[in-house]
């Protein structure tokens, strides 16, 4: 058992290649996919009726829309809530790429630090571009806050510019790496439960790992729905600097 | 055999370069699905999900408040309903005592009349009666006197055996009769 097997991408369909790159349909692919069919089958099931009287899954779906509406709003304020398809798509998307991937046996998606990143990325240059397109210069208020001492300020807008480049470091790291470890380690207490299992009389210990397992998957779900929400709130924090750039 | 696998899957891993998700190899193909399936999300999101979704709880919200305000408005008109009904009885009951006592005054006024008549009546039939007692009584007062005097004539003649005259009988007798 090779804990890290599972984050293994393997081709399904060779589509063809421009100049130097390849361009493959994956199994990170087909799982990219399944998210989406999920995601439409879902709304389209659940809006079926599309009823005042919501029914349970309508409820629910009703209940993540108003928390992600409600996180853009708070953080962001009522202007914010132009980006609100674009805040639930990213926590939609990761949110059941995430979970997709606790099924055993699965691909995680967002354990590719290429798919994190690119999000991440995507996040930073919409906060950039809409950030100068609506404020021009003013942007760069961002950098300086009003209030501090002349002296400082060097410092103060050095300290600024650094932590805003290091934005989409951070946000792509932290959601890939926690995927990543939750993902390695309940690999390598499962491979326990088979290495013990396979093992004659060590078999009497195999609970023990078992239990481990089930509570990793149980912390692994809290973290898969936290990480969306980190990633969505986090998204409304610096898509807010862009909105009010003067703080 | 396990221990086979594993170094056959090490080596695997080795020749492709390590630790999968950081081979570059891959990079332009998820780069490319990542953008179409996330374009796909974001196109169904902001079309259809916040349109539906967003919608319906719009729509509710909506309704409800317009629910709301049909209530107070139709709360509004029974309290003046009530009122009015309220304000219709007063009248009604001031109606209906002021008719109870004018009904009661014309009837005492009728009964005072009434007695009154027969109070008349009576005072009248009582005088007309003293004066009959009063006539009955002079005349058999009348009546008396003649009897005594004849009686006392009568009297008087069988004692001294000579009639007394009738001037010197009334003279004796009449102060009898009146006492």
């Amino acid at each position: 058992m090779n804990p890290i097997e599972q984050f293994e991408i393997s081709p399904l369909k060779e589509l063809g290649s421009i100049g130097a790159y390849h361009f493959i349909f994956t199994n990170s692919a087909a799982y990219m996919f399944l998210c989406v069919a999920i995601l439409v089958g879902v709304t389209l099931f659940a809006m079926r009726g599309n009823s005042l009287v919501p029914g349970r899954l309508q409820s629910a779906l009703e209940a993540v829309y108003e928390f992600i509406a409600d996180t853009v709003r708070q953080s962001a304020g009522e202007e914010g809530m132009r980006f609100f398809p674009f805040v639930f798509s990213l926590f939609a998307f990761i949110l059941l790429c995430n979970f997709i991937g606790l099924v055993p046996y699965s691909f995680t998606v967002t354990s590719q630090i290429i798919v994190t990143a690119s999000l991440a990325l995507l996040v930073f240059a919409i906060v950039i571009i809409y950030g100068f397109w609506r404020h021009g210069l003013g942007f760069l208020h961002l950098f300086a806050p009003s209030g501090a001492p002349g002296w400082l300020m060097p410092l103060i807008v050095v300290i600024e510019v650094m932590s805003f480049l290091l934005r989409p470091l951070s946000l792509s790291v932290r959601l890939f790496a926690n995927m990543l470890a939750g993902h390695i380690a309940l690999a390598v207490f499962a491979g326990f439960v088979a290495t013990l299992a396979g093992a004659g009389v060590w078999l009497v210990l195999a609970p023990l790992p078992f239990a481990m397992t089930i509570a990793l998957l149980a912390l692994e779900a809290l973290v898969a729905f936290l990480q969306a929400y980190v990633f969505a709130i986090l998204t409304c924090i610096y898509l807010n600097d862009a909105l009010h750039p003067h703080h | 055999m396990a221990v086979a696998t594993e170094t056959a899957t090490e080596a695997q891993t080795e020749q492709k370069g390590g630790f999968p998700p950081f081979e570059p190899e891959h990079f332009p193909s998820q780069l490319l699905w990542l953008a179409i399936t996330f374009g796909a999300i974001y196109l169904f999101v902001s079309k259809v999900f916040v349109r539906r979704v967003g919608g319906t709880i719009a729509e509710r919200a909506e309704r409800i408040s317009r629910d709301l305000d049909e209530a107070s408005a139709a709360k509004a008109r029974a309290d003046e309903a009530t009122e009015a009904h309220a304000k219709a009885l007063a009248e009604a009951r001031d109606k209906a005592q002021g008719i109870a006592r004018e009904t009661r005054e014309a009837m005492n006024a009728v009964s005072e009349s009434r007695r009154k008549a027969v109070e008349a009546d009576l005072a009248a039939k009582l005088a007309a009666a003293d004066k009959e007692i009063a006539t009955r009584k002079a005349q058999a007062m009348t009546n008396v006197n003649a009897i005594a005097q004849e009686t006392a004539a009568a009297i008087v003649a069988r004692l001294t055996g000579h009639p007394a005259s009738s001037a010197e009988l009334a003279a004796v007798v009449s102060p009898v009769g009146k006492s």
